[in-house]
């Protein structure tokens, strides 16, 4: 298909390099530069999507950021993504996108019945139309909106793109390169500051590509092209192009989105889609400009009908006419500008301006061009469905009340312009106390909150010298502050035509007897009806109004319809404006895709993976791991065709009968030393510390203050001022925070210092009646008997040459003994226990048989210590010293924690002693109790007894000490499961606790 | 994203520390009497302050210490930092 709306000359694209893209399955052409928005209208199609809610036809409205229409599905490189603007998204070669929110397809959509059943879908339809009946809800009203909503699809695909994140340090942040954003950067730069400037669209200079301006004898393009130039060789700048400031957040921290790859047919190989910068600057300089406001008038929304400045954009940087017999629209001088700009491409426009008798430089130039125009006149309605075919046009009175005679004229498209909006989205995010300037009928900022300036048009400044001259000197001041430089840049001489006052009109009234939807938000479909029906309603605050109509909400957050809004509303209370007050900013400005916020986070990488050092080891022996905390672990050593329950059950089985041995390295261990380390000890555990021999474990208990159990551990006296403390696993992290907390802010006095060493220690516990023989031979030369190593002894020894620690502590219940040594001999050691075990029958064990050890014991872990849970419900309140005060033990007094029937760890048996009850289970005392069933307690840990052969389980049980040999019930609704139990002693394995010391 | 100046390392980001409530409480000593309603006040009631407050932070992935920080937690404003043997005045 041929470009017959492309200009024969003109504009910044490569006409050498034609491209060629597809939309909704139909092949076009384009240029390198085009957007996909520019390549579109230069093959004459402006239909490119239906409306959010009446399926209206949507074409385009802007050239950029603030478009609410253009909102397609992008295909690139196998992948989809939705909510992409046409009017940002640059043409690649291969391109594909589609229209979203129609269905069979845009031409003829279904949903646009909702056009037709309008007076159903009114304000506020949501809440009223959906409510009844109830049932309705869930099953029939949700998937339909669901499916009729939104604006695209997202992909359920994992997404295979690489994204970044950068963190980055200026003195100086410049938003957009515009004229004041140029000239600001470039008098900071070269006062010595560190710039960073960025710039949204793909072309640096902002208004300078699209107007008649001259700057030091210079166009305006071409000014900006040298400063550009400058700014690129200086070692202290940082420029971006394709990177939007999207956040503005404490500190002055600012975010930028930049589409690093988003402009080409494929990611290149190691770069990223997307980068996130979290920029810190201690200046920032904010030169976002300003977007063009629309002036409501019946269909305003039809595809043809768009902002004069984009008409213009169109013409200037893409060579492409939006219209060959265009309508100007405007209440002020820019719409001018755009009518000079068509004849200079030989294209006749008829402007209709709402002022009576406007005078100035702009408008003698068309006058003088012959541009037919005529004054205080507006356009009553666009008149076409899917492509303006005319509009109904009238003279309007004085007061801007009256219309006269509806005369109608043929055109195919309509610029409007209702003046200027400053871009003060970043400004009001930091904090920015924002004002109402009546001058330009909007809000510019006021007093800063942080360290933040405004320029030029995003400040309410329109004219260039002034912008220029304000952008130069606060570069020059906050980049001397800075760096104390005083180097100045020299003001260029500036040529601009004059523009007069604009007229505060900003919505056509209706003819009589027509009905005619004015639309004021054009991506939400709001229009002044709605807005005069939530008011009716008695919707006052405007964050109710917004949220009730949803004007201003969705992708584009009403760039274009925020202050039209905000003019009805104030007209309709007889308010002014800045009494009605906006509603807040908040990041991001423009959409930013998941994936750029998440970055590299993803996968393997959201966290770090911690290996013992004798993975590999684990790795060859058919381990199948398992994640503890960061760690991975070995859950259990696979055998043939064994699953997790037999390898388990084998392994713990050989523990009891055999010797076993078991990775313990990723539990949390912390060095104490000095003076005053058994005091420190003393205070922070339940039981006593202070005279624990050297050579000599204890195990002990922890409290947070508020008297529930925090971890529990051994801790072993290596020598006079010298501990080894040792956590569990999930906890040693925050263990060592305590212990820090303690030292540092409460008990100063303390001489005693806490490092963790959970890394520098590799350990092997070798558990099962075998293992002292195991151990004999492990260090020949050390006495080992009960009387040389007795429980909870502690010695030194050499393994074959490597220094050991060894330590008579068991978890597992049975005669054991951990061994630890350095990390890089952990391999070692572990090699060397697996190869002098194999006489005793030895197999190492995971942690599944690791728990089905330490649950039949009775012994506690983190399933009974889950941070709801006091000493005596984990029965460990004879380890609480009446002699010494700790921390957390003022708590324990308290009425709920002392109370009689206080819940109690216990066994748990089923009668059938077959059925595995699931941990999470509830036990109730009557299974057939009405609903709610009150609840006894719960099952924290499950196992299967390897001891007894039947199913064990522990739980945390009300009145638990009063209960053993009651019969409960287990039920599991989520498994669907009733269990009738026997309730008996945690300790369901050697009770008196004889192996470990055996 | 706070910028946190740690007396010990400089200004450092808020990603880098964890925070530690208010700083103002003060534990009862060890062994002493103290009354239920004195206890429940340091375990749990804090007063959730708008504007001016000291609070705990330590500084996690840095230098391991606990600091203090003037912070107005309406504002986010920092106007102190502290070490942790430094009194509030």
């Amino acid at each position: 298909m041929s470009q017959d709306f492309r200009l024969k000359n003109g504009g910044l694209i490569d006409r050498d390099k034609k491209i060629s893209f597809k939309f909704n399955g139909k092949k076009y052409f384009g240029y390198e530069g085009d957007t996909l928005a520019s390549a579109l209208l230069a093959n004459g199609v402006h239909l490119v999507g239906r409306s959010f809610k009446y399926h209206r036809p949507r074409g385009f409205f802007g050239a950029g950021v603030d478009e609410p229409y253009a909102i397609i599905q992008l295909y690139r490189n196998g992948e989809t993504e939705p909510n992409i603007k046409a009017t940002e998204q640059e043409l690649f070669e291969g391109l594909e996108a589609k229209s979203v929110n129609c269905w069979p397809n845009v031409n003829f959509d279904v949903g646009a019945i909702n056009n037709f059943l309008k007076i159903f879908l009114p304000a506020g339809f949501y809440y009223k139309t959906f409510m009844w009946p109830k049932s309705f809800w869930y099953k029939i009203y949700e998937p339909f909106i669901r499916k009729a909503a939104g604006l695209g699809t997202a992909s359920i695909k994992h997404d295979k793109e690489r994204y970044e994140h950068k963190y980055e340090y200026c003195d100086l942040l410049v938003t957009g390169s515009g004229p004041s954003g140029l000239a600001s950067a470039y008098a900071a730069a070269k006062n010595g500051a560190n710039v960073i400037l960025a710039e949204d669209k793909s072309r640096f200079g902002g208004t300078l590509l699209t107007s008649d301006v001259n700057i030091g004898n210079q166009t305006g393009k071409e000014w900006a092209d040298g400063i550009i130039s400058e700014l690129k060789e200086m070692p202290n700048v940082t420029i971006k192009n394709r990177s939007q400031v999207f956040g503005y957040y404490d500190h002055n921290m600012l975010v930028m989105s930049e589409r690093t790859s988003d402009h080409l047919p494929k990611t290149k190989k190691f770069h990223p889609k997307q980068r996130l910068w979290y920029i810190r600057a201690k200046e920032v300089l904010i030169s976002s400009g300003s977007i063009e406001r629309p002036i409501v008038f019946g269909n305003n929304d039809t595809p043809g009908v768009m902002l004069s400045s984009a008409a213009k954009e169109y013409m200037r940087v893409y060579g492409v006419l939006v219209g060959k017999n265009p309508l100007i629209f405007t209440n002020n001088d820019s719409g001018y500008e755009t009518a000079i700009e068509f004849k200079k491409n030989n294209v006749d426009s008829i402007i209709l301006d709402t002022r009576k008798n406007p005078k100035s430089e702009i408008i003698d130039e068309a006058k003088n061009l012959g541009i037919d125009i005529k004054y205080s006149y507006v356009v009553v309605a666009a008149q076409g469905y899917k492509k303006v075919k005319s509009a109904d046009i009238a003279k309007i009175s004085e007061d801007k009340e009256e219309l006269g005679k509806i005369e109608n004229i043929k055109c195919d498209c309509i610029c409007v312009s209702g003046f200027w909006t400053p871009t003060i989205h970043l400004a009001s995010q930091s904090g920015n106390k924002t004002q109402f300037n009546k001058d330009i009928d909007a809000f510019v900022p006021g007093s800063a909150k942080q360290n933040e300036k405004t320029l030029g048009a995003a400040n309410g400044v329109f004219t260039l010298d002034e912008t220029l001259r304000s952008s130069f000197e606060t570069g020059h001041e906050l980049s001397k502050k800075i760096t104390n430089n005083d180097n100045k840049v020299s003001f260029p001489n500036v040529i601009e035509k004059k523009s007069t006052t604009h007229d505060k009109f900003w919505c056509v009234p209706l003819p009589k007897g027509k009905n005619y939807k004015r639309f004021l938000d054009f991506q939400n479909d709001v229009a002044v009806s709605d807005i005069e029906i939530a008011l009716k309603e008695g919707y006052r605050s405007i964050e109710h109004v917004k949220r009730y109509t949803t004007l201003g909400m969705a992708t584009d957050q009403g760039k274009t319809s925020n202050l039209n809004g905000l003019q009805l509303v104030s007209k309709i209370e007889n308010k002014v404006v800045p009494a009605v007050g906006h509603t807040t900013f908040r990041p991001p400005y423009s959409p930013v895709s998941i994936g750029a916020i998440v970055g590299r986070e993803v996968g393997k990488h959201s966290k770090p993976t911690r290996k013992s050092p004798m993975h590999l080891w684990h790795e060859k022996n058919n381990a199948v791991f398992v994640d503890a905390g960061v760690w991975l672990r070995p859950r259990y050593y696979k055998r043939g065709n064994e699953n997790l329950f037999e390898a388990a059950k084998r392994e713990a089985k050989n523990v009891r009968t055999n010797v076993g041995v078991c990775d313990v390295t990723t539990l949390g261990k912390i060095d104490i030393k000095g003076p005053d380390a058994a005091e420190l000890l003393n205070r922070v555990y339940t039981n006593a510390w202070l005279k624990l021999p050297i050579g000599k474990a204890r195990y002990g208990v922890m409290l947070r203050e508020d008297g529930i159990v925090m971890d529990d551990g051994t801790t072993t006296r290596i020598s006079e001022n010298h501990y080894h403390m040792t956590t569990t696993t999930a906890q040693a992290a925050n263990v060592l925070s305590h212990l820090e907390y303690y030292l540092q802010l409460v008990w100063p006095e303390l001489n005693v210092n806490v490092v963790s060493t959970t890394e520098q220690w590799a350990g092997a516990a070798i558990a099962g009646p075998k293992s002292r023989d195991l151990l004999q031979k492990l260090f020949p030369s050390l006495d080992v008997s009960n009387d040389g190593l007795p429980f909870m002894g502690y010695m030194e020894g050499d393994l074959f040459g490597v220094k050991a620690r060894i330590f008579r502590i068991s978890f597992s219940g049975e005669l054991a003994y951990e061994v630890n040594v350095e990390s890089d001999n952990g391999n070692f050691m572990w090699e060397k226990i697996i190869e002098l075990g194999e006489e005793f029958k030895i197999q190492p064990y995971g942690t599944e048989a690791l728990s089905t050890l330490r649950i039949e014991m009775g012994h506690v872990a983190g399933s009974e210590l889950d941070g709801r849970t006091i000493p005596y419900d984990n029965s460990l309140e004879g380890l609480l010293s009446k002699k010494k005060d700790f921390i957390g033990k003022r708590s324990l007094s308290r009425k709920a924690f002392t109370a009689d029937d206080r819940q109690k760890v216990v066994g748990v048996v089923p009668l059938d002693k077959k059925t595995s009850i699931p941990e999470g289970s509830h036990l109730v005392k009557d299974s057939n109790a009405p609903l709610p069933n009150p609840k006894l307690g719960y099952i924290s840990a499950s196992c299967w007894s390897v001891e007894h052969d039947n199913p064990f389980s522990l739980a945390i049980l009300k009145d638990g000490k009063n209960m053993i040999g009651q019969k409960l019930f287990v039920m599991s609704p989520l498994k669907n499961k009733i269990i009738p139990v026997e309730i008996v002693s945690s300790h369901y394995v050697d009770p008196k606790g004889e192996r470990v010391r055996s | 994203m706070l910028h946190i100046k740690c007396p010990h390392c400089g200004m450092r980001s808020q990603n880098e520390f964890s925070y530690g409530g208010d700083a103002s409480v003060k534990r009862p000593q060890l062994g002493s009497e103290v009354s239920d309603q004195d206890w429940d006040n340091f375990v749990y009631n804090r007063k959730s302050l708008r504007g001016k407050h000291w609070e705990l932070w330590q500084h996690l992935f840095g230098c391991r210490q606990w600091i203090k920080v003037e912070r107005d937690t309406a504002t986010h404003e920092i106007f102190n930092t502290l070490k942790a043997n430094e009194e509030i005045s």
